[in-house]
């Protein structure tokens, strides 16, 4: 279709609306030409009889309502995929950014992608060794998974997630890393790719950025179009892949400014109702699927504004991913690294990729029992800022050295440290001995006999 | 079979999963109809003479403004018979597996499937011969559905009459006619294996009885201290990570429903996988059978179509009705209330209607009473006894109750079971407070559990939940001044408390000892429990420490419980205690 259609009905903000159009389809993308040379791009958001209502990617500075012709392309928003996108850097929108051409390949997806089949899904099990006691030990990471790190700003969860790319064992032929910068500051992208260019991966990255001072409507794209090669590359490819993306406030915040200039009835602050649905259109595109070899991992970074985890992105995130990874200010300011808030963590999908055929038959027993000896250390932490160290009882006591040494020995592990899922868990049993028997009620006889005794005896 | 209104109908605005055809038409409220050249479903949500508005269950990327709306002059509705079992359905009951055949790994659009398979072939059993008089409700016939679960067929709504015609015994597809009735006022009905009923209508019912039998679910924390009834309603609210969708899991693999809906409404792919494969494998202990035998399961992922989310509640209970009208007990799951209330604020918002708390349309308290009422102990039009029980998830923003779903939910249903992150965060599942639960069940089961076990079930119960305020209120105390301080009695009760919390209240979904308890353990650990706590305040009365009591390690002996004595052997009890009771002898002689 080359109809091209003169002049605007309207403009506001980012939405331009054009009348007298036939045969426009909904979410279909638009080329906007103005002065006869310069283009911009946007997407059908709304039809009413012949009238479209058009969301521009690009600022509407410098359109009127007359200087402007409007080219209905028929197509959704599409990103051209091939084997050779692994290695290039592309902008928010998906368009090459590295000067390296555009992709020249037949095969077009949609960004927004389709849900997979429930029918289909292969439930994920494979264990991704992290060489990070905090997540391997007690959340541990499932290949398939979609597992976000909630931070806050200041707080090193770039070296984490780099860490993880660093020292996750999915290594192999058939590996790759997707990376989505969204709203990140320049100097945060460049440490990523400087990270992925020391650790030797650059060639197996895609990049998708659109930093802080990038058009923020192109920022609404950007996951998508990240996922979309994810999929490809896994799904089709039968590679398995790293996903991360950050930040996704600022997807969130993009999508709000959005919401806000069509006059939407705005939810909890401000955000628009539909954020749930937003993010799970993207968290949901992990997984592994029956039959095809490859599979997608997400790790989604995000930042807690004002470290608040009932704020709606942190929050609507928890309810969509398969757990979370909570960094906590007080940790990082006594220098443990990686900073991770354990009791607030989780990794829902651990119970099925633990154990004897995944990790080792005792990893269950162990982090249970982490977790709840760790829970009664904040009870004698509390306890001890009313009456004092000194008046709490020998068990308090106990578990005030517990807990200083779960956090300077098992969390804290430094950078550049790889722990085998051995020494992981047998440095929890070693704590573990540090708490009487009686204090141990999540372990059954066995494991008493085999890890806590016998080793102490020794 | 359906015949299309030639009438041309036209799309004339589109925005989101709403679709509007400008001035007036024929259609009515509810009515399905097909949108677009690819056939998407819709279904009438408002008509004027302006405009109808139709809201589209599948993506409407590619509509055009002209594009062809067909009717099909019904309501929205599902096709019932027996293929349901076992089964996994979209929001408006489309086959899973089906759609994969027609789309592959990812769900395409347009694939027109009912929910049962037609042209399968079932072994029919006749229950009524030529000159039978039936009545609505009454069953015409039967089909092993599954090795448990009989599928009986019953006399629609409004027929009575006497029967013309029957097939023989044996194998039949399930749209043939099996059977014909003449009317009383003479007019003949064929009746096959399948039916259709609107997903939005409740079916009839003769009357609701009270209810007064608990629906037992092997879960401590629920069975003893806040019990649901069969044709019960209950919620769940708990934070991301409280352990919602694994209360929801426990209880559907669990309870002693004859059969479990599970309704996963705006939530996660990988759980409804992890669902499929987990009870296929499952061993009912009832039965004998796989779970999966007594389940059917709707799916509507957080990353599917909005106004199909909305529906799914509604299909969803339509299946359960539909069980309970052959005279079972059915349960529904549904995970997660909150995401179907989120899918009314969407479309709502999208019609530009007022909006109330929240954003939340001003209908929301009516659809949720409407939702939950339709749980209940019934007597059936053919006058058999069935119920529906609803148990509900809230997932509240921010975890905080006193938003609009959750605070609306409790106006509508008389168990309340609060998940407490903090509970979760110290791996306490299920992570039930119980300090802010409650069922308003309890009173009236009180009769049904004493009758089972004598009136120290009520004895031991309410020890139990005393010991737990108490504890709550010492605690107050305790972290003030520390535990040291406090006099001896009060050290038991706390001692007493920390071993109800982790020997009874907790228990670990992973153990296979531990995942189901049945009723007689439930009780027995009550029981000894309580003898322990006399034992102990017995010893105290000679002057014996607290603290020495608890180095004897008998409370840890008495939590273990849960995992060294086996459910279908419960002569272990007598071994704990002469075990308990011999090593608080020996402290006893060391102070005489």
């Amino acid at each position: 279709m080359n109809i091209e259609y003169v002049g605007l009905k309207s403009i506001n903000g980012p939405l331009v609306a054009v009348e007298g159009v036939k045969g426009v389809a909904y979410e279909e993308t638009v080329e906007l030409v103005f002065h006869e040379t310069e283009k911009r791009a946007g997407r059908v958001i709304a039809i009413e009889g012949d009238t479209a209502i058009i969301q521009m990617f690009d600022t509407t500075e410098g359109i009127s309502l007359q200087n402007t012709r409007t080219r209905f392309t028929g197509r959704p928003m599409e990103l051209a995929v091939s084997p050779n996108i692994l290695g290039r850097v592309f902008d928010g929108a998906g368009r090459p950014k590295d000067g390296l051409g555009a992709i020249r390949s037949s095969k077009k997806l949609d960004i927004n992608g389709s849900p997979i089949n429930p029918v289909s899904r292969e439930y994920p099990h494979d264990y991704i060794h992290t060489g990070i006691s905090a997540i391997d030990g007690l959340t541990t990471l499932i290949k398939g998974q979609k597992l976000p790190i909630f931070s806050g700003s200041g707080m090193l969860h770039n070296e984490l997630a780099v860490q993880i790319v660093k020292q996750a064992n999915v290594r192999g032929a058939g590996y790759g890393i997707v990376f989505a910068a969204m709203g990140v500051k320049n100097d945060v992208a460049q440490y990523f790719i400087r990270s992925f260019e020391e650790s030797g991966v650059l060639e197996r990255v895609v990049m998708f950025l659109n930093v802080a001072n990038d058009p923020i409507i192109e920022r609404v794209l950007t996951p998508r179009c990240a996922l979309t090669a994810a999929e490809y590359l896994a799904f089709e490819l039968g590679m398995d892949i790293l996903v991360i993306m950050t930040d996704m406030t600022s997807y969130a915040e993009a999508l709000r400014e959005l919401s806000s200039a069509k006059g939407e009835v705005p939810g909890r602050k401000g955000y628009p109702g539909y954020l749930y649905s937003k993010l799970a259109s993207i968290y949901e595109r992990a997984g592994k699927i029956k039959g095809i070899k490859g599979s997608v991992t997400q790790i989604p970074i995000l930042t807690m504004p004002n470290d608040d985890i009932t704020h709606p992105v942190p929050d609507l995130t928890g309810y969509i991913t398969e757990g979370q990874i909570v960094l906590d200010r007080e940790l990082s300011q006594r220098g443990v690294y990686p900073p991770v808030s354990i009791l607030m963590s989780l990794s829902r999908l651990m119970k099925d990729g633990i154990g004897e055929n995944y990790t080792r038959g005792d990893h269950f027993a162990c982090s249970n029992q982490l977790y709840s000896s760790y829970s009664r250390v904040s009870d004698a932490r509390s306890l001890a800022s009313v009456i004092g160290e000194e008046d709490l009882s020998p068990v308090d006591k106990q578990y005030l050295k517990f807990g200083r040494a779960f956090e300077e020995r098992f969390l804290n592990q430094g950078f550049n440290v790889n722990r085998s899922i051995d020494q992981t868990l047998n440095l929890g049993w070693e704590l573990l001995r540090m708490l009487p028997i009686s204090e141990l009620d999540r372990l059954g006889e066995k494991e008493i006999n085999s890890f806590i005794k016998t080793a102490s005896e020794e | 079979m359906q015949t299309y209104d030639k009438m041309n109908m036209e799309i004339y605005s589109i925005s989101g999963p709403i679709v509007k055809i400008e001035g007036e038409t024929t259609l009515f409220i509810n009515e399905m109809v097909y949108v677009g050249e690819e056939h998407l479903i819709g279904e009438v949500s408002a008509v004027s003479t302006d405009e109808t508005i139709i809201q589209v269950f599948e993506n409407t990327t590619g509509l055009k403004a002209g594009d062809p709306i067909t009717r099909t002059k019904n309501p929205l509705s599902v096709t019932l018979g027996p293929g349901l079992l076992s089964g996994i359905y979209d929001g408006i009951c489309r086959p899973f597996d089906k759609i994969e055949k027609a789309t592959g790994s990812y769900i395409g659009r347009g694939v027109n499937i009912p929910s049962v398979d037609g042209n399968r072939a079932w072994d029919i059993t006749l229950k009524v011969k030529v000159g039978d008089r039936v009545d609505e409700g009454d069953i015409y016939a039967t089909v092993q559905e599954s090795s448990i679960i009989e599928h009986r067929f019953i006399v629609p709504d409004g027929i009575h009459g006497k029967i013309k015609w029957v097939c023989e015994n044996g194998s039949r597809v399930a749209k043939e006619t099996i059977c014909e009735i003449e009317s009383d006022e003479g007019s003949i009905f064929k009746l096959s294996m399948l039916s259709k009923w609107p997903i939005r209508k409740p079916r009839r019912v003769k009357k609701r009885l009270p209810p007064k039998v608990p629906l037992l679910t092997g879960q401590r924390v629920i069975d003893t201290l806040f019990p649901i009834v069969k044709g019960g309603a209950a919620a769940i609210p708990g934070g991301f990570g409280a352990g919602k969708t694994m209360l929801q899991h426990q209880l559907a693999k669990w309870s002693d429903a004859d059969l479990i809906v599970y309704i996963g409404c705006g939530e996660r792919g990988n759980e409804m996988t992890q669902v499929l494969e987990e009870f296929s494998e499952l061993i009912d202990p009832r039965t004998g059978k796989s779970m999966l035998e007594r389940t059917i399961l709707i799916a509507n992922t957080s990353n599917m179509p909005v106004a199909a989310r909305e529906a799914s509640i509604y299909s969803g209970v339509t299946l359960a009705e539909y069980y309970r009208d052959m005279g079972y007990h059915v349960a529904v799951m549904a995970d997660s209330t909150s995401r179907w209330a989120e899918a009314l604020r969407e479309i709502s918002g999208r019609l530009e209607e007022m909006p109330a708390e929240e954003g939340f349309p001003a209908y929301l308290p009516s659809r949720l009473s409407a939702f939950y009422e339709r749980a209940g102990l019934y007597e059936t039009l053919g006058g058999r006894t069935g119920s529906v029980t609803i148990i509900g998830a809230v997932s509240p923003q921010g975890n905080d109750f006193s938003e609009p779903v959750t605070q609306n939910t409790k106006r509508f249903i008389r168990c309340f079971w609060a998940l407490d992150k903090s509970l979760a965060y110290s791996r306490h599942y299920p992570a039930v407070n119980w300090n802010i639960s409650y069922s308003e069940y309890a009173g009236e089961l009180q009769e049904w559990f004493n009758e089972k076990f004598g009136t120290e079930y009520s004895k031991y119960r309410e020890e139990m939940i005393r010991l737990l305020a108490e504890e709550s209120s010492l605690m107050d105390i305790v972290k003030l001044i520390g535990a040291d301080l406090l006099a001896d009695e009060q050290k038991a009760v706390l001692d007493i408390a920390r071993l109800i919390r982790a020997g009874f209240l907790q228990q670990n979904a992973t153990s296979p000892i531990d995942s189901y308890v049945p009723l007689e353990k439930q009780f027995n650990m009550m029981k000894y429990c309580s003898m322990l706590y006399e034992k102990t305040k017995e010893l105290l009365k000679l002057q014996i420490p607290q603290s020495v009591i608890r180095d004897s390690g008998v409370y840890e002996l008495m939590i273990k419980a849960k995992y060294e004595i086996p459910n279908d052997d419960l002569g272990g009890f007598t071994v704990l205690w002469s075990d308990i009771t011999h090593r608080l002898g020996e402290v006893e002689e060391r102070y005489r």
